[in-house]
């Protein structure tokens, strides 16, 4: 039984993986995330490649909506910023995959803070309502823009290449796109360790505190708001790179709400909160494709309704979080945790 | 060019900038009342426009003839969106009651998804053509075409919007709607119900909502996409200033003009764009709108 958790030395306290189960925790996922595209199919592996994009995506929207408490609608569309900046760039440079990442996450990092900047300054809704309106006019230059975007048809690109071989199958995606997610989610933890992450967690608790104890608000807002484009962008590069062929229409709002759906059902403001929510919105449409599959024989006009019912299930999802357990899967994690310690006494 | 077609324009602009106000009054509402900006609803008019169909199409069924739409169908239709909209505020919102705005936010981001899949279930994603309550005829004034429907939806929004208006100024509910959205728990204190104040402010957006989107509707067609409308005159909202009901009648007026012409000069396409634009414009230069009360809280 674990009764507290008792730090003796300053380095204890400062350590990234804070107790032992983490760190076996942490070093368990490791080994199961390179066993799994020796041990399962690759439509498996081709989840966990996208489990793995999503987990990037939502990780910036936590660095922005979870710590900073900056509600963004425009997450999707900043996606699609790094997923079209890096088709663009790679058939337009020709460049290899490790030059166009980082220029397209640049890129997005740009694009967000160019409209971040207007709302950082007031507070809460309108930062919202601003982000609402990225999304619609990025996706519309995204659709009318034809001559770099090629539009509605659509962009390709070519398959990131290592020492020559280009990377098609699944298990090779997965092997460049989960490395990658595992250090952008690293480096997330890390960050709340330091005097940017714990600026961040002061605005959202309490701005003019914040502010008061020395926090430069804007300056902090724009990190924040710049840090989670960034990783929009990252998660664009890496979906380009996955599916080596984009549409404007998968980055509307749909895919903004996606995030924050899954931000609020992992749990925000906690480093596994994305990780849980991102598992879990990939399987919502393969459960209710599975759930779909055994009704068909019954009523097959249901398959219909399989895109409506996605939408309704996130919604819901949110809905239902919101109001039972704002904290998320996280949170039923950690107490399950607490259960287990503190076990045969546990309330 | 022809500064006839430029004036023709303009004069449809306007008349969709009175539908606009109908909408943007119902998020005013409940903004001033429960201090929640309802992202959704443009979907809320959606599912509204959708009872209008089914009750319709029932009253159809019935052999009734078009009378029954003006004498049954559009009251059916305003009472049940408005049960509608107490139930959401009812099974919703009233468990997130003194939650952070945070947490009701995310609410109604969540309900757009809800209400639209919902919508696609129920009515499925094909177009329906519910009837216009005025004939779709188009009039020549002087040389300008004159959509009648339009005309009449411009009439119709203009004679609610002053009702509501009034309602909120003069009447014992607006009184206490008010007194809820100037101080919550004085307001309690006072002996007025707020739960019940509450559950008035989101029958009276859904009502409204609903009878902008039975104007709506007819125009083109109703798909649940409808809703996205709801999302465009959040620029209206944020250009009137969040709290001023007059406010937003002249930013509707300027939305939709500005729509119009943005469809004359740069092509339809334009037209979606055109009131995002406009919000950012208005957050960087001037964020408590047009007339809103100017304690935009700045940190």
């Amino acid at each position: 039984m674990l009764i507290g958790d008792y730090k003796a030395t300053y380095a204890a306290d400062e350590a990234i993986f804070r107790s032992w189960p983490v760190r076996y925790g942490f070093a368990a996922m490791v080994a199961g995330l390179v066993l799994l595209p020796f041990a399962a199919n690759s439509f498996i592996v081709f989840l966990a490649t996208q489990v793995a994009i999503y987990t990037v995506a939502i990780t910036g929207l936590n660095i922005l909506t979870g710590y900073t408490g900056l509600i963004s609608l425009g997450h999707g569309a900043l996606v699609g910023v790094g997923a079209y900046a890096t088709a663009i760039l790679a058939n337009w440079l020709g460049v290899p995959f490790w030059v166009v990442i980082p220029m397209a996450v640049a890129v997005t990092a740009g694009v967000g803070l160019m409209f971040g900047l207007p709302s950082l300054r007031i507070r809460g809704l309108y930062l919202t309502i601003a982000t609402l309106a990225a999304s619609f006019i990025i996706v519309f230059v995204i659709e009318h823009w034809g001559s770099v975007t090629n539009g509605d048809s659509g962009i390709t690109l070519a398959p990131a290449s290592v020492f020559g071989i280009d990377l098609v199958s699944d298990p090779q995606k997965y092997a460049l796109i989960v490395p990658i997610a595992v250090l952008a989610v690293l480096f997330a933890q890390n960050l709340f360790r330091t005097r940017i992450g714990r600026a961040f967690i002061a605005i959202r608790d309490s701005d003019y505190s914040a502010e008061i104890i020395g926090v430069g608000l804007t300056r902090y807002k724009l990190l924040a708001f710049g840090l989670g484009s960034a990783y929009a962008g990252l998660a664009g590069s890496l979906w380009a790179y996955n599916f080596l062929a984009l549409l404007p229409t998968q980055f509307e709002l749909q895919l903004s709400i996606i995030f924050l759906a899954a931000l609020v059902v992992g749990g925000s403001a906690r480093t596994l909160g994305p990780v849980f929510g991102a598992v879990f919105v990939i399987l919502i449409p393969e459960m209710l494709k599975w759930v779909f599959g055994f009704l068909t024989p019954f009523n097959p006009t249901i398959v219909e309704y399989t895109a409506p019912a996605n939408t309704i299930a996130y919604g819901l999802l949110i809905i239902v979080f919101m109001i039972f357990e704002p904290m998320g899967l996280a949170a039923i994690w950690t107490r399950i945790w607490r259960y287990i310690n503190l076990w045969p006494f546990s309330p | 060019m022809n500064i006839v077609y430029v004036i023709e324009d303009s004069l449809t602009g306007l008349m969709t900038g009175g539908v606009y106000a109908l909408i943007a009054v119902g998020i005013v509402f409940v903004f001033r009342a429960t201090k929640v900006f309802n992202f959704a609803h443009g979907t809320v008019m959606m599912i509204g426009a959708y009872f209008y169909y089914t009750i319709t199409v029932v009253l159809g069924d019935l052999g009734l003839g078009t009378w029954a739409i003006y004498v049954l169908g559009v009251p059916l239709t305003l009472l049940v969106s408005a049960l509608f909209g107490a139930a959401i505020e009812r099974i919703v919102m009233r468990p997130m009651l003194g939650q952070n705005p945070f947490a009701m936010i995310m609410v109604t981001i969540g309900l757009i998804s809800v209400l639209e899949g919902s919508a696609a279930v129920i009515w499925s994603t094909n177009a329906k053509f519910p009837p216009a309550l005025v004939g779709l005829n188009i009039d020549f004034v002087a040389g300008m075409a004159i959509n009648r429907q339009m005309l009449a939806s411009f009439l119709i929004a203009g004679i609610v919007f002053a009702a509501i208006t009034v309602l909120f100024l003069k009447s014992k509910a607006g009184v206490a709607i008010r007194a809820t959205a100037s101080d919550q728990s004085t307001a309690y204190a006072m002996g007025i119900n707020v739960p019940r104040v509450f559950s008035v402010t989101w029958m009276v957006a859904a009502g409204t909502g609903a009878l902008a989107g039975v104007l709506l509707a007819p125009l083109n067609s109703l798909t649940p996409g409808l809703g996205q409308v709801g999302l465009s005159v959040i620029a209206v909202v944020i250009l009137g200033g969040l709290d001023s009901v007059i406010g937003v009648l002249l930013a509707a007026f300027i939305v939709g003009w500005l729509e119009a012409m943005a469809n004359h000069f740069l092509g339809g396409d334009f037209k979606e764009v055109v009131p995002y634009a406009v919000v950012l414009l208005i957050i960087l230069i001037r964020p408590y709108g047009l007339l809103g009360t100017r304690d935009v809280e700045r940190v």
